[in-house]
């Protein structure tokens, strides 16, 4: 009996210690982040190199790795992490702002704001408008006049329905009073080739891929705050008169599911910041033209905030 | 001839090394179901990351090269196409090896893709500029006909009936509507959330060929003694390159073909070897062996795909446009390593090197795939010889992982076993797989550019925007082709359906008819059958009444 007794303690102490050697260990393996989108795109690649340092003592001290759950623009793969994934750290993902929050208006989700916890911002990539190379307009005002003469002739292409570009869409066809054709294709590099061909007007499209087909492109305008250091001489659509902010900037950052143990969480915001900051994956953001711009959790937290009561007023007016 | 001048910076040990080491994981890879060519290359990416830039692109070259090639094995070995690529290698492979000359086959899929891949590769070394123009020529609605093109085959590419074909073509065209619409920004018939993500193309591919040749193998192994295949009397490498070498019409077909698919932004090796193999078919001699074990067949199709392989970079290099769904991946490949594509890609100081060695590369991957594949073909006869039960076994696991693995989902695993369950039972029935999965590759091509189309024309012409569908050279050039295309599928049909009535023999008509056909047969001979009994008897009893 008294044997027993001891075991029953030993086992008792022997489990609580490993549980708080779990909870003080917090990362104790390498650690997961899910992209909701395929293998080679723009955010799978940047997650990866944004992630770069995490092996390191002083940051997050666990190599990471990627899971890619692609399908229906994004949705299969929030839809799980939001419902199904662990909620111990030990898997994390990448968000696209405006991207989660608009389709979490539009439909029924798992995901909200709400359901998720922001880590902290990597990168941030403006929505351009761009025209062809041979197109006869140079600035919004061209584009603006010839669809004053032509009324719904205008086509912008973009990469689907509820995305960055087609938030730009929307802002640039409410704020100008035109009526404009919105042209979701599949994806963004698809959107680009429409443009192009010249078979659409114009596009609103990322600005890093806009900057890197310049030669094959007029960029018009930069749907942002301020001008862009990759593209000095291109003015804002501010600046263009057509008043549209940032909303359609495609932010991308690392987030939990809610229902983490808050620790959890303050550790890794208080982590994420640095990684993204690493002279290397900085380096490396810079040599892939990926537009970086590194924010902590709680800069995160208001621009969701933000997002969702913009997109909500913007969106309604749609459907 | 620039070329010539990096060549040299393959020839380094370490890059010979990648090559042969891709090539050889990439053929391996490449026969798995599910790591599709874009599957491999995507994966590798990561890999590639703290590379020097050139080694990393060869590698990945290689592997594009290598897994296209390698999908005929299990296409041609268990009648699995490794990718959508090799669903036309399947047709005619399977059935070689089915008697016993599935080394033969090995052979003509390796040379002859050997063959196109070089062709491709040159197209893509002289004739960049050129054709990156053309490329952006094929815009929505070109690509609209060009689907509509593919789905003038379906009727007829793998069918014994026209009416089973189309009626499989337009499942598949039906089960491409699920999940979301990039274009309408909606969802659609997704009942449970395992359809949220759609059916993707290759889980629809491996549910629909590798499940059914499961069942089929363990049907086999529980009812009779598999029959024994002889391997015995191989004809030589020699009489292979032969053979093939022989096979111009097919071959030139294919690599033509392969090129023109490969440049047109969103077609890739799916659409390249389907149409080959329907137009060589069309003006081959031997017409009715197609789909019974037809070499040319192979030849078209397996040339057809591996030629798309260079110009498919050709507007990737220069436009930042990929021309097939591999190339498209392959963008990000370039992107990590700071290659951006441009005019200036073949010219710049800093990119110039490093992507003619690529491109060098390559001529170098389609020679390292030859040699391998042709040294692999040899012990095909071993897999060929792998008892039913064990090789049935062996391919669910690597469906069910290769399913898996496509997009770490569960669903996927789910879609892939029902739709196979039901294909077998549908096989049984007289239904083929081939153009279901046309209708799956097909159906959101068509539509999503009929409905840009439709948008796009509606902005330019208002009501009547048909007409920018109907004007353009090559708008006009496909649909005279389309029209050529179901003129003479109807016409051969009608050709084949003449004969066949003439040769109405009793054994045509026993082996596939239902028990009403039975009845009918019989009264016209004078004979009364009773319905109730079973399909077996009543040809039975038809039999003794033709004896008698």
């Amino acid at each position: 009996m008294k044997l027993m007794k001891i075991t029953k303690i030993a086992l008792l102490a022997a489990t609580s210690l490993m549980f708080m050697h779990a909870q003080a260990d917090y990362p104790d393996k390498p650690i997961g982040v899910m992209v909701a989108y395929g293998p080679g795109g723009a955010t799978d690649f940047q997650a990866r190199i944004a992630t770069l340092a995490s092996g390191k003592e002083a940051l997050i001290g666990q190599p990471i790795y990627i899971l890619n759950k692609p399908g229906a623009g994004g949705r299969t793969g929030w839809n799980w992490f939001a419902s199904e994934a662990p909620k111990d750290g030990s898997m994390l993902a990448a968000y696209n702002v405006p991207h989660f929050i608009a389709q979490s208006i539009v439909f029924d989700t798992a995901y909200n704001i709400n359901t998720l916890e922001p880590l902290g911002n990597w990168g941030a990539d403006p929505a351009v408008l761009i025209v062809g190379k041979d197109s006869p307009f140079n600035t919004v005002a061209d584009l603006l006049a010839h669809a004053d003469a032509n009324p719904g002739a205008v086509t912008i292409s973009g990469a689907g329905k509820f995305v960055g570009h087609h938030i730009a869409f929307l802002q640039f066809a409410k704020a100008s009073g035109r009526d404009l054709t919105y042209i979701p294709a599949k994806g963004g590099v698809d959107a680009l080739r429409l443009v192009k061909a010249g078979e659409v007007s114009a596009g609103f499209n990322n600005l890093s891929d806009s900057a890197r087909s310049a030669a094959d492109l007029k960029i018009l305008a930069v749907a942002d705050l301020t001008r862009h250091a990759y593209l000095p001489d291109v003015p804002t659509l501010m600046e263009s008169g057509v008043d549209v902010d940032d909303s359609s900037v495609n932010f991308r950052g690392l987030m939990v599911p809610a229902g983490t143990p808050q620790d959890v969480i303050d550790f890794l915001a208080s982590k994420t910041p640095d990684m993204f900051n690493d002279k290397k994956t900085q380096g490396k953001m810079k040599s892939t033209n990926s537009p970086a711009r590194v924010m902590t959790r709680d800069e995160v937290i208001v621009m969701w905030n933000e997002r969702q009561a913009y997109l909500t007023d913007l969106l309604s007016g749609l459907q | 001839m620039e070329f010539l001048d990096y060549f040299s910076n393959v020839f380094t040990v370490y890059h010979i090394a990648l090559l042969v080491g891709g090539t050889f994981a990439g053929i391996i890879l490449g026969a798995l179901p599910g790591l599709s060519p874009t599957m491999s290359v995507a994966l590798l990416i990561p890999f590639t990351f703290h590379m020097k830039p050139e080694s990393g692109l060869i590698l990945l070259g290689a592997m594009y090269t290598a897994t296209v090639a390698g999908g005929a094995i299990s296409a041609i070995l268990v009648n699995v196409p490794g990718a959508p690529a090799n669903i036309a290698t399947a047709m005619d492979g399977h059935q070689m090896a089915k008697k016993g000359l599935s080394r033969e086959a090995l052979h003509y899929c390796f040379i002859s893709s050997f063959v196109g891949g070089i062709f491709g590769v040159f197209i893509l070394i002289f004739f960049t500029p050129p054709l990156a123009r053309l490329s952006l020529e094929f815009g929505t609605t070109e690509l609209f006909w060009i689907a509509i093109l593919g789905i003038t085959i379906i009727a007829t590419i793998d069918s014994k009936s026209v009416v089973k074909g189309l009626l499989s073509g337009l499942l598949g065209l039906m089960l491409a509507t699920i999940g979301d619409n990039p274009v309408l920004g909606v969802e659609r018939f997704v009942f449970t959330d395992h359809l949220e993500g759609g059916v993707n193309i290759v889980v629809g591919l491996i549910g629909l060929f590798a499940m059914p040749q499961v069942l089929n193998l363990m049907e086999k192994y529980y009812s009779e003694k598999s029959a024994v295949l002889s391997t015995e009397g191989h004809s030589s490498l020699m009489q292979s390159f032969r053979f093939v070498f022989s096979k111009v019409k097919a071959l030139s077909i294919g690599s033509f073909i392969g090129s023109l698919v490969g440049i047109i932004p969103g077609a890739g090796g799916q659409i390249a070897g389907l149409v080959a193999y329907d137009q060589t078919k069309k003006v081959s001699k031997n017409q009715s062996n197609y789909g019974k074990g037809e070499p040319e067949g192979i030849i078209a199709a397996e040339s057809a795909n591996n030629s798309m392989v260079g110009p498919s970079l050709i507007p990737l290099l220069t436009l930042s446009i990929p021309g097939s769904p591999t190339a498209a991946v392959l963008l990000g490949g370039l992107l990590i390593h700071g290659i951006f594509p441009g005019h200036e890609i073949f010219v710049s100081e800093n990119t110039a090197p490093v992507v003619w060695t690529f491109i060098d590369s390559l001529i170098l991957a389609q020679i390292f795939m030859l040699i391998i594949g042709l040294f692999l073909s040899r012990h095909s006869g071993w897999i060929m010889k792998v008892p039913d039960n064990y090789m049935a076994v062996s391919i669910l696991v690597l469906a069910v992982f290769g399913t898996y693995s496509i997009g770490n989902s569960y669903s996927d695993v789910i879609i892939m076993v029902v739709l196979g369950t039901i294909m077998f039972f549908a096989s049984k029935a007289g239904f083929s797989a081939v153009p279901v999965v046309l209708g799956i590759i097909l159906g959101p091509i068509a539509e999503n550019n009929f409905l840009l189309g439709k948008l796009i024309g509606g902005a330019r012409y208002g009501d009547d925007w048909m007409i920018y569908f109907t004007t353009g050279t090559i708008n006009v050039t496909l649909i005279v082709i389309c029209i050529a295309s179901i003129t003479y599928g109807l016409y051969s049909n009608r050709k084949s359906k003449k004969k066949k009535d003439e040769a109405k023999s009793f054994d045509n008509l026993t082996n596939r008819s239902s028990k009403d056909d039975l009845e009918e047969h019989g009264r016209t001979i004078g004979i009364e059958l009773d319905k109730r009994k079973s399909k077996k008897s009543l040809l039975k009893e038809l039999k003794d009444f033709v004896k008698k």
